[in-house]
């Protein structure tokens, strides 16, 4: 048989499904370019997209791009950022823990622990969010619990645009994604090296700051990567436990120009200036891991 | 002689239960005979049926429910066959259209939801104006987003496979087709039902890419009548909607695991655990 047939039918059986991706996720990113740099009409006061480049017209973005550096989207923006992060930084404190128990400690209780950890992964993210409503209710469980040990004197309201409540509820919707892929780099680390450290005289301490960590960084950084991609994308987490415009987030922001209202254009720049962001977070992150895996062979 | 990390294994599953059980609470009150989500009130099933804006009797909880599962087996049965091709395709072709295929094929993972959404949108609704939003558009992004899990499945099984079954079939005169559908099809039915579960239960979990294509509440799925309601309406019945939709995932992945762990052993939850 030819070279040229032989590819021939591995090449037919991946064109329907590249087809489909490029038709369905390339075009629809070109979209969004073309309505942001497009036009608005001045009667219906309706977007039209201008799907050639050398028309294209950069106000809507300009003024995302003003606001988002000294207007009202600055403080959004930081917001984002700030609960993010404060998100992430929970999520290491609690995860690294589990995620070192379960790949060194677990013994036989393992495969239950897994199961138990993975479990969250697969309950609705909604129908999670909508569990903690129900406890978070000014009679709810947790406002009883807080009272009974006398830790407040009154119920706390938690769900009407309280920051806590929306960095918590990142922090219970992500996690399951944290935890995995760290226990999965921490449960590769081989077991003689800190039994090596431990013959050589090394506290456990001293082996888990010089081996363990510095072996799991780039666990650290792909979950990292995995936690913080999806929460910058995040609106509903915020409107379900928070709903006020106190707490609002850049993909808030997002779905109101977009569904909201009629002011798409703005929608789209910002989707394009989110996009880019985010981008240069994940190439500063390849290179990063890139490095550490360096760093650990 | 290690000592017992009991700080570790307290916080461990001080986690585990703060993970779980808000969710089995919540079941919980589905099940409640009274009006109230933070209130014991006794046993009852009024909230799946019977009562009066239980499940059964609200139309637009049932709608929701309908559409959520119409909508999964829709998004399976288109993307499972274009998985598995692209799968077959991408791991036997070298080249460099191949490479960027590889590529392109994996970038809708890495993509946070509101860029999918947001773009999907705003391209049925000035481009692919022949697609209507609701479920048509629904369907079509939902399998954007999830072709990907079943050629990621597919190509790691086919990885384990190798390809001296395809060479002894060869040998003994088989032509390429036929070695593809006698041998290599029936080695890979697991990780292609498998591949198809997952694809099902993300379909149903899916929030955002359904939210942006619905353009009114008649192309409402449960994880949307879920977000709607719950502020504006609670009631025990959406609980019971939720728990509904658990039960659907949770069939649909018990499944997947079970036909993943006869083949690889107990290794299949560890396997799932990396997607």
């Amino acid at each position: 048989m030819t070279r040229g047939g032989r590819t021939g039918l591995w090449a037919a059986l991946a064109a329907p499904g590249t087809l489909w991706i490029l038709a369905l996720f390339a075009v629809p990113f070109y979209a969004v370019a073309a309505v942001a740099f497009g036009y608005t009409d001045p009667v219906f006061n309706a977007p039209i997209p201008e799907w050639d480049p050398r028309y294209w017209d950069f106000t809507a973005f300009g003024q995302i791009l003003r606001e988002s550096i000294s207007g009202d989207l600055r403080p959004v923006f930081l917001r984002t950022l700030i609960y993010v992060l404060v998100a992430l930084a929970v999520c290491v404190l609690v995860g690294y823990p589990v995620a070192y128990y379960l790949a060194r400690h677990a013994g036989r209780r393992r495969g239950l622990l897994l199961a138990l950890i993975l479990a969250p992964w697969w309950v609705n993210y909604i129908t999670r969010m909508l569990a903690w409503l129900n406890l978070l209710q000014d009679d709810g469980y947790v406002n009883d619990l807080l009272l009974l040990t006398r830790l407040v004197d009154e119920p706390v309201r938690w769900l009407s645009g309280n920051p806590v409540t929306v960095v918590l509820a990142l922090v219970y919707g992500y996690i399951p994604f944290f935890i995995v892929p760290l226990f999965s780099s921490l449960d590769r680390i081989d077991e003689r090296l800190l039994e090596a450290a431990r013959d050589l005289g090394c506290s456990g301490r001293r082996a888990f700051w010089h081996i363990t960590l510095p072996l799991s960084r780039s666990g650290l950084m792909t979950a990292g990567a995995i936690t913080a991609l999806p929460m910058f994308g995040d609106y509903y987490t915020n409107t379900l436990v928070s709903g006020s415009p106190t707490t609002t987030m850049v993909a808030n922001q997002i779905e109101f120009y977009l569904l909201g209202g009629s002011r798409k254009e703005l929608g789209a720049s910002l989707v394009l200036l989110m996009s880019a962001l985010l981008m240069v977070l994940m190439a500063y992150y390849l290179v990063a891991s890139r490095r550490a895996e360096e760093v650990g062979a | 002689m290690r000592r017992r990390p009991i700080f570790l294994a307290t916080l461990t599953w001080a986690y585990v239960v703060w993970s779980l059980v808000p969710v089995l609470i919540a079941i919980q009150f589905s099940f409640n005979d009274g009006k109230s989500r933070s209130t014991w009130q006794g046993f009852s099933t009024q909230w799946y049926f019977g009562g009066s804006g239980s499940v059964a009797e609200d139309p637009s909880l049932r709608l929701a429910l309908y559409n959520s599962l119409i909508l999964a087996v829709l998004t399976t049965l288109v993307a499972t066959p274009l998985g598995v091709a692209m799968a077959l395709g991408l791991a036997r072709w070298k080249g460099r259209t191949s490479r960027a295929a590889n590529g392109l094929m994996l970038l809708p993972l890495a993509t946070p939801e509101i860029v999918m959404g947001s773009a999907l949108y705003l391209v049925f609704t000035n481009l692919y104006l022949f697609i209507p939003l609701g479920l048509p558009a629904q369907v079509l992004g939902h399998v954007t987003f999830s072709v990907s899990y079943v050629v990621v499945i597919v190509r790691s099984r086919l990885a384990s496979i190798g390809g001296d079954y395809e060479d002894a079939a060869r040998d003994l005169g088989c032509n390429r087709v036929q070695a593809l559908r006698l041998i290599l099809l029936p080695l890979l039915a697991p990780a292609v039902f498998a591949g198809a579960m997952i694809v099902f239960a993300s379909s149903m979990d899916d929030f955002v890419i359904s939210a942006f294509l619905s353009p009114d509440a008649s192309s409402a799925t449960v994880p949307i009548k879920l977000y709607t309601a719950v502020r504006n309406a609670p009631s025990p019945a959406l609980n019971a909607l939720a728990t509904l939709l658990l039960v659907g995932s949770a069939v649909a992945l018990v499944l997947a695991w079970l036909v993943l762990r006869r083949r690889t052993g107990t290794k299949a939850l560890e396997e799932m655990a990396s997607f």
